[in-house]
């Protein structure tokens, strides 16, 4: 089903095609500035590596825009991704081997997507709050199952998974996040459910009267990030070796971070994949170029949330500055 | 009767005795005087926090940014009782206050000035302070604070201490705002329907101002208690505790979709959530904490859902003596 392009207003796309310019100039401006300040940053094989620390999140990103883009919202993400972490130590311990693993995480990260979007649609409630208990859910249950201990024993074969590569070059996360991108992109810009998602994001009201089923997207789509996040617990669980309860912690609001800076409104119905993927290499660039200075992880949260704020009140003030001049030549 | 039965705020409180009565049966220490004074002491945090984000959701807004204030806040304040060990405490109060009043200007100048979304800028302005606690600490242990600066909260007048009559104070401040000053009216106003808050001048802008602004002063207080309490500011300082303020709010009754809360449902989400927290390391286990509280969460929130339909049926085919949604429960 797939579908042309049309075309939409002009003044819109402008808008949105400065936003993604905008993040080209300052991914490229943080490549030259990581290449000036280190001379390792220019090397194929730690380029590479640098995006092992990243992709993951890209996963879960990928998916959340989706949700935001409909007006919903996972909190409960990076908890999820330690539940199914959680559940592939446990089998792990019973000696399943690595496709049981994977096909687990897959499959528990799905279930608890579904537990989501089953309480959010079903009792008509905001997945804010919902995810908000969910997340303590999850990861709650993490902690029963764990207490302070650790799962460390995986089969080998499983280490290969996060640690291996593709031509001895490409490690395999990256290669699967380009794949899921190019997927994500292509549903969500020429077919008809990208269609529609834009259409609920922005009115959820008309797109229901217009016969979508609103209801059924939204669930499915908690269903993909819960999915997503199965994905992303086997490539960091095996990159890691080792599954802890506080796994992933802080990292379901960075993912929002990166979708937000992509130029996807909170608001919904706004926005597009090709930001979604700029933002997740700006951020991976810049996470890594300060980890080349030995900058400490803490302290980039400071130039990222500057940047969320920016990204978000830069085009306000723009905006507000021209209209206080339109109003001044009348 | 009935209506009395049917409020929220009874049902919350049955539960609570109940909850309070099968714990002292397994375990009857926990009702001792120490062991409640602790109780009591342990929650006043908590409640002037809970009550701090009330005013956030009451407008539909959330901050998130509240802990990671807390802890800048306490880590400035520590730092200075460090380098001034001898500082009076009304010093160091006006200065926590000051800090934090600062910290929630910002929040307030691009929420309500710029209309930037509520999540997105405390979801910045949340990770900036957190990254700064770390650039200016990242820590200061107990023997580098002035014995006043941890003596304080601790300190008794008339039996109960200090940081419990804060709270109490808070309690009553709140709820003199809410219930006998117009501007307080004005929060529920424009949470329960800003388009009519509009029409009926109400300046939505001076008031979520105001809302932020109050989250910021009541969190700079709280991050001086915080430290002072515990003896150590550090990097973790209160970290993840945004979500039990939002927790204690919604298992209180208090609407994330805004225009619905009182201090009363706050302050009985409180003592739940604390409850819970402080019996469970006697009864079960402390890592059943978070599964339960998370459950807690979701169940309040399906119940709601519930009693909000009905309302929202009310509101369709009017009848006599039905409160309209904006008005808040006395």
């Amino acid at each position: 089903m797939l579908i042309g392009k049309t075309a939409p207003r002009r003044s819109r796309w402008a808008v949105l095609k400065r936003w993604e310019i905008i993040l080209l100039v300052i991914l490229v401006a943080i490549c030259a500035a990581n290449s000036w300040a280190s001379p390792y940053f220019l090397d194929l094989h730690n380029l590479f590596d640098s995006t092992q620390s990243f992709s993951e999140k890209a996963l879960l990103a990928l998916s959340m825009s989706l949700l935001i883009i409909g007006r919903d919202i996972d909190l409960s993400v990076a908890a999820i991704v330690a539940l199914c972490s959680v559940v592939m130590g446990w089998l792990a311990s019973q000696g399943v081997g690595m496709p049981g693993l994977v096909a687990a995480s897959v499959g528990v990260g799905t279930a608890a997507g579904m537990f989501n979007g089953g309480i959010i649609v079903g009792f008509k409630v905001p997945a804010i709050v919902v995810t908000i208990g969910t997340v303590s859910l999850f990861r709650g249950i993490c902690y029963i199952v764990l207490g302070d201990g650790a799962y460390t024993e995986y089969p080998a074969d499983f280490a290969a998974l996060g640690q291996g590569y593709l031509f001895d070059l490409i490690p395999y996360e990256f290669v699967v996040m380009i794949v899921a991108a190019a997927a994500f992109t292509l549903i969500v810009h020429r077919t008809t459910i990208g269609r529609k998602l834009y259409a609920y994001g922005n009115n959820p009201d008309a797109a229901r009267y217009s016969g979508i089923k609103v209801d059924a997207y939204r669930f499915w789509l908690f269903a993909a990030n819960g999915c997503m996040a199965g994905v992303a617990a086997a490539f960091l669980t095996s990159r890691m070796g080792a599954t802890r309860p506080n796994m992933a912690l802080g990292w379901d609001l960075e993912v929002i971070a990166i979708v937000v800076l992509g130029g996807v409104s909170i608001a919904g119905g706004s926005g597009t994949m090709i930001g979604v993927i700029l933002a997740i290499f700006v951020m991976g660039m810049m996470t890594f170029g300060l980890e080349l200075i030995n900058v400490p992880g803490i302290l980039m949260s400071i130039v990222v949330g500057l940047l969320l704020i920016t990204a978000v009140a830069l085009p306000i003030v723009v905006r507000k500055i021209s209209e206080r001049r339109a109003r001044a030549r009348h | 009767m009935p209506s009395l039965l049917r409020r929220r705020e009874t049902v919350l409180a049955i539960i609570i005795a109940v909850l309070l009565i099968a714990i002292s049966l397994r375990a009857p220490v926990f009702l001792s005087a120490g062991s409640l004074d602790t109780l009591i002491t342990d929650s006043a945090i908590l409640a002037i926090m809970a009550l701090a984000q009330l005013l956030a959701l009451i407008t539909r807004g959330i901050d998130l940014s509240v802990a990671a204030n807390m802890a800048l806040t306490g880590m400035i304040t520590a730092l200075l009782s460090h380098a001034f060990p001898t500082m009076p405490i009304a010093l160091t109060l006006g200065i926590a206050l000051g800090v934090g009043l600062a910290l929630g200007a910002i929040n307030g100048v691009l929420i309500a000035w710029l209309e930037m979304p509520p999540i997105v800028v405390t979801l910045g302005t949340m990770s900036i302070y957190r990254g700064m606690v770390f650039a200016i600490g990242p820590r200061v242990d107990a023997h580098q604070l002035g014995a006043q600066f941890i003596a304080f909260p601790n300190e008794r007048l008339l039996g109960v201490t200090h940081i419990v009559w804060i709270a109490a104070l808070v309690v009553a401040a709140e709820y003199v705002f809410f219930h006998h000053l117009r501007r307080g009216r004005e929060l529920y106003a424009l949470g329960g329907n800003p388009a009519a808050a509009r029409y009926v001048g109400i300046d939505a802008a001076r008031v979520k101002l105001l809302v932020y602004l109050g989250t910021g002063l009541l969190s700079g207080l709280c991050g001086y208690l915080v430290v002072a309490r515990y003896a150590v500011a550090y990097t973790e300082t209160a970290l993840g505790f945004e979500m039990q303020t939002i927790a204690a709010c919604v298992i209180g009754g208090v609407s994330i979709a805004g225009g619905r809360g009182t201090v009363a449902g706050c302050l009985l989400g409180t003592a739940f959530l604390v409850i819970i927290f402080n019996a469970l390391p006697i009864i079960v286990s402390p890592f059943w904490q978070m599964a339960i509280s998370g459950t807690s969460i979701l169940i309040t929130v399906i119940v709601n859902s519930r009693s909000e339909r009905r309302r929202g049926k009310h509101i369709l085919a009017p009848a006599a003596g039905v409160t309209p949604r904006t008005e808040a429960p006395c």
